[in-house]
């Protein structure tokens, strides 16, 4: 964009990860089992779109698209971390945990399919819906997972 | 929202409850954003200094028409308890200068018959949101604009009496509307400035407000033994029962629907349907104040006295009920739904951008969220912004320093200090020793 200049150190709390232009990249660390806190680093990422004067839309895609992937930290995995990156672009979350790993993936994506316990749906979560969801609001979805080692998924919003 | 500068004692109280966060303190004045200012009272509530002021009329501006009618809120016979029924605050009223008055819960039960056939005719988006509270509308202009869709476009029951009253008066007088002055008693701050200039109307039917606190002390004084009289519209039991929380929803009886209080409980419903959480929730009234309007920030009574006092009432008015909403009905029908929609845009409101630009706004929350790491995280308020996050959103958009955090400025102090110290144990060349060193 012409009526902004390159700034000194861009790469805002987290750092840029060598890419160019403008750009601010952050991660909230995100607890198993923590239901009491669980939502927070969604608001906090639709807080900060918010201010950063992106519109209301992209805003909601992302904050529900965060919220899902936040809650699949909590239920699923054995915690994990949620970044955000916000360029002029594009907006990118990515959930990353060291949890169990999906045997299926195309079972996961599928709506309604979930591993949740029973104690996890009593609390009204784990409706399968999760996945979909996030892929839903998303305009590039990416999940990688390996069976022991974790999981991670990448979701990419346009920004116009 | 005004604010009495030699009132204000510069306390810090007011910037913490604000819920949009559009208080700081300056030079030892609190200073209020009117981009990110809600009109919620939430401040005038909280001051115990009495410094915010709301602006409000005047009974003197009703000399300017020929005509005057007065739109009380239902709100207005729960605070005043001398008298014995609300037909001697009616009388009161015309003793004080007005030719007639139109009661509010009348506009409240047109408004439930528009609310119904909207809810029926609109089978998306839910959860629709109540537009009769215009600080929560305004809440989402500034904070969840993604829910603006959400907003059954029915006027509130203040501009619905008022059209009706302006449009009657205007038909059985024969005068022309510009000599009708409309004037709406308030309980709240945000329905002034609505009155004024309403959020997706053209124009606005009412040509003043003035708060019941205002009001209050010449009501009394005029109370008594001299007559009473009756509006030109008096609403159901159903109607008085809007200015209670969840009487909006007690009224509309929709099932499925949702009734919250308070501006902070508000925020945490709002954030919950704005993040898609309210599946199966089809309305949601929201009023701002504690206990509805009865809890609004110009009235002098106990909100739970006075919401004791509006159950009497709205109990007293049951024999009522079945002829006024028929009357309501007759009305909607006469003019048409439109007749009392909100026709205009409601635009989001930027108050909470860092920036215009996308590519600023970046490099700002990045200079923020570095602040933030320095900050103490105690948001005491000293400062002059609300927590610590404001503070340093201050700073990264040049309206603060970070030694305005009286932290920060003790660390700079201790450093300076340091610095001095050194200096002032360093050897004067002329005295000092320089045992072991020879001149280069």
């Amino acid at each position: 964009m012409s009526c902004c200049g390159q700034p000194e150190g861009a790469g805002g709390a987290g750092g840029a990860d060598g890419a160019s232009g403008v750009m601010i990249s952050m991660e909230f660390p995100i607890v198993q089992y923590d239901f009491a806190a669980a939502g927070e680093a969604a608001a906090r990422i639709k807080q900060i779109l918010r201010q950063l004067g992106i519109s209301s839309d992209l805003v909601r895609r992302a904050a529900v698209a965060a919220y899902e992937a936040e809650m699949n930290l909590v239920i699923h995995a054995i915690g994990g971390s949620l970044s955000l990156v916000v360029d002029s672009g594009r907006i990118t979350l990515t959930s990353r945990d060291e949890g169990p790993g999906i045997p299926d993936i195309s079972l996961a994506m599928r709506e309604g399919f979930s591993t949740a316990s029973d104690e996890v749906r009593e609390m009204g979560f784990g409706a399968g819906m999760g996945l979909p969801n996030m892929k839903r609001c998303s305009d590039l979805f990416n999940i990688e997972s390996n069976m022991g080692a974790g999981t991670v998924v990448t979701i990419v919003i346009g920004v116009n | 929202m005004r604010l009495l500068e030699d009132k204000c004692k510069g306390c810090t109280n007011c910037i913490k409850r604000c819920p949009t966060e559009a208080i700081r303190v300056r030079e030892g004045k609190a200073v209020i954003s009117v981009e990110r200012c809600i009109d919620c009272g939430e401040c005038v509530r909280t001051c115990e200094n009495h410094a915010k002021a709301v602006i409000t009329s005047s009974l003197d501006d009703l000399m300017r028409f020929d005509y005057r009618i007065a739109v009380p809120a239902p709100t207005l016979y729960g605070q005043i308890r001398r008298a014995q029924n609300p037909d001697e605050v009616v009388w009161a009223l015309l003793q004080l200068g007005f030719d007639s008055v139109c009661d509010v819960s009348y506009g409240a039960d047109i408004a439930t018959e528009c609310i119904r056939r909207y809810v029926s005719s609109h089978p998306e988006p839910r959860p629709l949101i109540s537009a009769a509270c215009p600080a929560v509308v305004r809440l989402i202009q500034v904070r969840f604009p993604g829910l603006i869709p959400h907003i059954a476009r029915v006027e509130s029951p203040m501009y619905a009496a008022a059209r009706v009253s302006r449009l009657e008066a205007a038909r059985s007088l024969g005068i022309d509307d510009a000599r009708i002055g409309v004037f709406f008693i308030t309980p709240c701050a945000a329905k002034v400035t609505s009155a004024i200039a309403p959020v997706g109307s053209v124009q606005s039917y009412v040509d003043g407000a003035i708060s019941i606190a205002d009001i209050y002390g010449q009501i009394v004084s005029r109370l008594g033994a001299n007559g009473v009289a009756r509006p030109m519209h008096r609403g159901s039991s159903l109607g008085f029962g809007w200015a209670r929380n969840g009487g909006e929803l007690r009224a509309i009886g929709i099932r499925n629907s949702l009734a919250v209080d308070g501006i902070h409980n508000v925020l945490g419903v709002l954030e919950e349907a704005d993040g898609g959480r309210l599946s199966g929730v089809d309305y949601i009234e929201a009023l701002a104040c504690p206990a509805g309007c009865v809890g609004g920030p110009v009235t002098v009574e106990n909100p739970f006295v006075a919401r004791v006092r509006m159950r009497e009432i709205s109990e007293s008015l049951e024999g009522n009920t079945a002829e006024a909403i028929a009357s309501a009905i007759g009305t909607v029908d006469e003019l048409g739904e439109e007749f009392f929609s909100i026709s205009g845009e409601i635009p989001p409101l930027s108050g909470l951008e860092l920036d215009a630009c996308l590519e600023t706004a970046i490099m700002k929350m990045s200079e923020l969220e570095r602040m933030v790491e320095g900050l103490p995280g105690l948001d005491c308020g000293a400062c002059g912004s609300p927590t610590c996050r404001s503070h340093a959103e201050d700073i990264a958009c040049g309206r603060a320093s970070e030694i305005d955090c009286v932290f920060k400025l003790r660390e700079r102090m201790q450093e300076v200090a340091e610095e001095l110290l050194r200096l002032a144990k360093k050897d004067v060349p002329s005295m000092g020793k320089r045992e072991g060193k020879s001149l280069p």
